[in-house]
């Protein structure tokens, strides 16, 4: 058939193929680097709105940078060719200019542009991530505060002696027919050496069998140190007139990462939303970051809520008590004592009080600020951070978790 | 699953050989080798190779690939082949018998280009699978010798990947050595004897510097810096001629990709159009043919444009316009053109020689231009506006879209700083990449690195030292 050209089949071979994940590898390499990117620059995902708020199992987009290959290329003031469709004309707007850093169609391989791309991540593996970065050592070895909580009493065993309450009637009473059987064939055997038929041993019904001292069986029971961590998050925001979205959003930021965090240190952690202007209110997590409110702010009676919750709820001998308040510093001047006052009450059942100062960037700078009155609370679990922008949020989170009482314990 | 076997293949093979013979073609032996999409992938993700050296960045490929692939963004390619000899070429399994058969065609368009054009002279294909096998094989000890291991080496390709398309473009051209390249200085620098002196005026003599190093500006940064930076281990070295020669390797491809792909799919329609396929397959073959050739407004797809070129070739040879007769050598027909052409043209002479007005125009070639956030279209071909369209297309196709950097000094100011010029053309490299580069450059050059360049119409100094990245504007 063909004189010059030979060709060759070879078929496709399915062990060949199980075998050919040449790639693994690389891709377990480029997975450590992205690992590594996501790492250096979360401080700047954890900004991105779109992870506050989302399951922990949810797959999210998390834009890498670092991992781009790097090399000569030319920018974006550089003209191109086209093709249209034959009615093209002078002027005429043809596309939108590639930002390096946004996707693009990978198409020559030499724009700047199409070394970027997105990865998935789990929240879960996210805030995995992000707590390796915290770099706790304390935090790390020790688990938090956990607290001696249930005391129960847990069986084991049997014992000769007991109080009455726990008596075991069963066994004593199977203890009872034991030791009657047992008697029964002592006198028999008794008998048979003694050999006189004509004595008759006595029948079982005939005579009285009573408990004896050596019947009763109690149930033993030993104390149960039970290590319960349970932890309460109180949220508590200041929802007056002056909060913005903006404001609200760096506040929602925080309070996220708080929580996230001392979900993967606690068993049994729960969340409580108290939003206050002049009075507080405990709140659903929705209307907490979605309704506004209007008019002044008394701090206090946020933190008052806060306390009389925890009296009814969560009882510091119990619970681990992380609260964080979140406000721009606008309190009447008259309640600042009372604040004060409040705060230190807060303080003392907490393992952890932060309050945290947001003032946007731009915001006006002569109003009030909360912060210098804080500083006069002098409580080692006690912090106060100011936020000003998306960037903040990670370096204030990580001061504000070095004051940890729960990692002296 | 399939709906054909392998004896299906072969028949169709056998009979596309056939024609490929009556056509002309002139191809190294063929193999086709039968992979799923998995396998598919990852030859994808190594050029193609079936062996290759391990880095991050085939990895970060492969899951692009997969990812793009998953969601359904893009397809896999019907076909891949490379340029070895025998030709190796890849089939996926999954694909309906009617692409077999387009892809099998195609393939030997492609095979016949390799061996045939002139720029893949150098490219040794007969070495082509064992050498990278070999190039694999010596990383894979590197990285695993205990005094160098894998962190080692994946930094220094990091590095070596950064500046691997700064080499020579046409390596057709003999490299000199230094001391070649000096000879010539010097043979250029002497006055020719002229035996009108008396008459004339004495040509002037300037001394040529022969201490510089290079004599003449390098393109090759790689080989540049393994042959005149001390301090690098014979590992290192070794790197850098490994990714070098894998670059060398795939210019040619680069270079010659509107022909290439125009050239395989001018002859695959040309095959199929001559088998006689059932009515069911040539139905789906033209679907394909069409998918594959067809114009994508706003872009460029070398596949069409190459398509429509060779085409007007042919048609130029065998019934040229008035015009058009006088530019072709007498009693050449459209066929000597077509296989003189596949034979010494690469894409920028390919375009520069055959693509002309009429044809710009019937194509609606445009040039566009970034205006703010926009693309906006500053010429469009026509009697005006057709050179400039051409002009900037030359500029952007093959390695085109690699800007020109070269070794100027390697001891500027005295102090040993690398100092490369970029022989600015209108485009203005992007600053980030550059800074990044730079970095690269200097971990491999081990002092400061200095770029010129031209920024926003200013002579501007890059620097990559000791103390990091900084960039002056000349005074």
């Amino acid at each position: 058939m063909s004189r010059t050209i030979e060709s060759i089949f070879r078929p496709f071979s399915p062990s060949d193929a199980e075998r050919s994940d040449r790639s693994a590898g690389d891709r377990a390499r480029h997975r450590l680097k992205v690992r590594e990117s996501i790492r250096e620059n979360i401080a700047d995902i954890i900004a991105e709105e779109s992870i506050i708020g989302k399951d922990r199992d949810k797959v999210i987009k998390v834009p890498i940078r670092g991992i781009r290959e790097y090399k000569f290329v030319y920018g974006d003031n550089a003209p191109g060719v086209g093709q249209g469709t034959g009615e093209s004309q002078n002027g005429q707007v043809v596309g939108r200019v590639k930002q390096p850093g946004k996707s693009g169609e990978d198409k020559a391989g030499d724009q700047p542009g199409t070394d970027y791309y997105e990865t998935d991540v789990t929240l879960e593996e996210l805030i995995d991530i992000m707590f390796e970065d915290l770099e706790l050592p304390d935090l790390e070895r020790k688990a938090l505060r956990q607290l001696e909580s249930f005391r129960v009493a847990k069986r084991k065993g049997y014992r000769a002696v007991g109080i009455r309450v726990r008596l075991d009637k069963r066994r004593t009473a199977r203890e009872r027919v034991r030791r009657k059987l047992a008697t029964a064939r002592v006198a028999r055997a008794r008998d048979d050496a003694t050999s006189t038929a004509a004595v008759q041993v006595p029948q079982a019904g005939e005579r009285r069998f009573p408990f004896h001292d050596d019947d009763l069986v109690y149930r033993h029971m030993i104390m149960d140190v039970k290590k319960e961590s349970n932890a309460v998050v109180m949220c508590i925001m200041d929802t007056s007139g002056s909060m913005d979205t903006m404001k609200k959003y760096l506040a929602r930021s925080f309070f996220f990462l708080l929580f996230q965090f001392i979900c993967t240190k606690y068993r049994n952690v729960e969340i409580v939303f108290i939003a206050h202007h002049t009075e507080a209110n405990e709140v659903t997590e929705d209307e907490f970051f979605h309704k506004g409110e209007s008019g002044g702010t008394f701090i206090s009676s946020g933190f008052n809520k806060a306390l009389e919750i925890t009296q009814a709820r969560y009882h510091p001998s119990l619970w681990n008590i992380y609260a964080f308040h979140c406000s721009d510093g606008d309190n009447f001047d008259s309640d600042n004592p009372a604040a004060l006052r409040a705060a230190k009450e807060l303080a003392d059942v907490c393992n952890l009080f932060g309050y945290g100062e947001i003032k946007p960037l731009g915001s006006r700078y002569y109003e009030s600020s909360m912060l210098n009155i804080f500083r006069r609370l002098e409580a080692d679990n006690f912090q106060t951070v100011l936020i000003e922008r998306k960037e903040d949020i990670w370096p204030s989170f990580k001061a504000f978790l070095a004051r940890d009482r729960g990692r002296d314990q | 699953m399939a709906d054909y076997s392998l004896k299906d293949l072969e028949y169709w093979d056998a009979r596309i050989r056939e024609k490929v013979d009556e056509l002309g073609l002139d191809c190294f032996p063929q193999e086709f080798e039968v992979c799923d999409y998995g396998q598919m992938l990852g030859y994808m993700a190594y050029s193609g190779m079936p062996s290759h050296y391990p880095h991050w960045s085939y990895g970060k490929a492969y899951e692009k690939l997969k990812t793009l692939y998953d969601y359904g963004v893009s397809g896999l390619p019907y076909e891949m082949v490379i340029n070895s000899n025998p030709a190796l070429a890849y089939l996926m399994r999954d694909n309906s018998l009617c692409l077999q058969i387009l892809t099998i065609a195609h393939v030997y368009g492609h095979n016949d280009f390799f061996k045939n054009n002139f720029t893949f002279k150098s490219t040794r294909p007969e070495f082509t699978i064992g050498g990278f096998k070999a190039h694999a094989d010596r990383i894979r000890r590197y990285a695993d010798t205990p005094s160098i291991g894998l962190e080692k080496v994946e930094n220094l390709l990091d590095a070596a990947h950064a500046l691997a398309l700064q080499c020579r473009r046409n390596l057709a051209v003999k490299k000199l050595t230094e001391d070649q390249e000096r000879d010539r200085l010097v043979a250029v620098a002497t006055p020719r004897v002229d035996p009108f002196q008396r008459i004339h005026r004495r040509q002037e003599f300037v001394e040529p510097d022969l201490r510089k190093v290079p004599p003449t500006p390098d393109e090759d940064l790689l080989l540049f810096i393994r042959d005149h930076n001390p301090f690098l281990q014979e590992w290192e070295k070794d790197l850098l001629t490994v990714v070098h020669e894998e670059t060398e390797y795939f210019i040619p491809q680069i270079e010659t990709k509107i022909m290439n792909e125009g050239w395989a799919s001018f002859f695959h329609k040309r095959i199929l159009e001559s088998l006689e396929l059932p009515q069911d397959l040539h139905l789906e073959f033209l679907v394909r043919h069409n998918q594959v050739v067809r114009p994508i407004p706003g872009s460029l797809n070398p596949y069409h444009l190459g398509l429509r070129m060779w085409e007007d070739i042919e048609r130029r040879g065998d019934t040229p316009t008035p015009d058009e007769r006088e530019s072709i050598p007498r009693g050449k027909t459209g066929r000597n053109l077509l296989f003189e052409t596949r034979e010494v043209d690469r894409d920028v002479s390919f375009i520069r020689r055959w693509l002309d007005e009429r044809l710009m125009r019937d194509l609606d070639l445009f040039r566009y231009e970034p205006k703010g956030d926009d693309l906006v279209i500053t010429d469009v071909s026509d009697d005006t506006g057709w050179q400039q369209v051409k002009e900037t297309l030359l500029k952007n196709i093959g390695m085109g879209g690699v800007p020109v950097i070269r070794v100027e000094d390697a001891d500027y100011n005295h102090n040993r700083t690398l100092f490369l010029g970029h022989a600015h053309d209108g485009r203005d490299l992007q600053l980030e990449y550059a800074e990044k580069s730079l970095g690269y450059l200097h971990r491999l050059w081990g002092r400061d690195v200095t770029l010129e360049t031209v920024v926003n119409g200013k002579r501007t100094f890059l620097t990559f030292g000791e103390r990091g990245f900084s960039a002056k504007a000349a005074k």
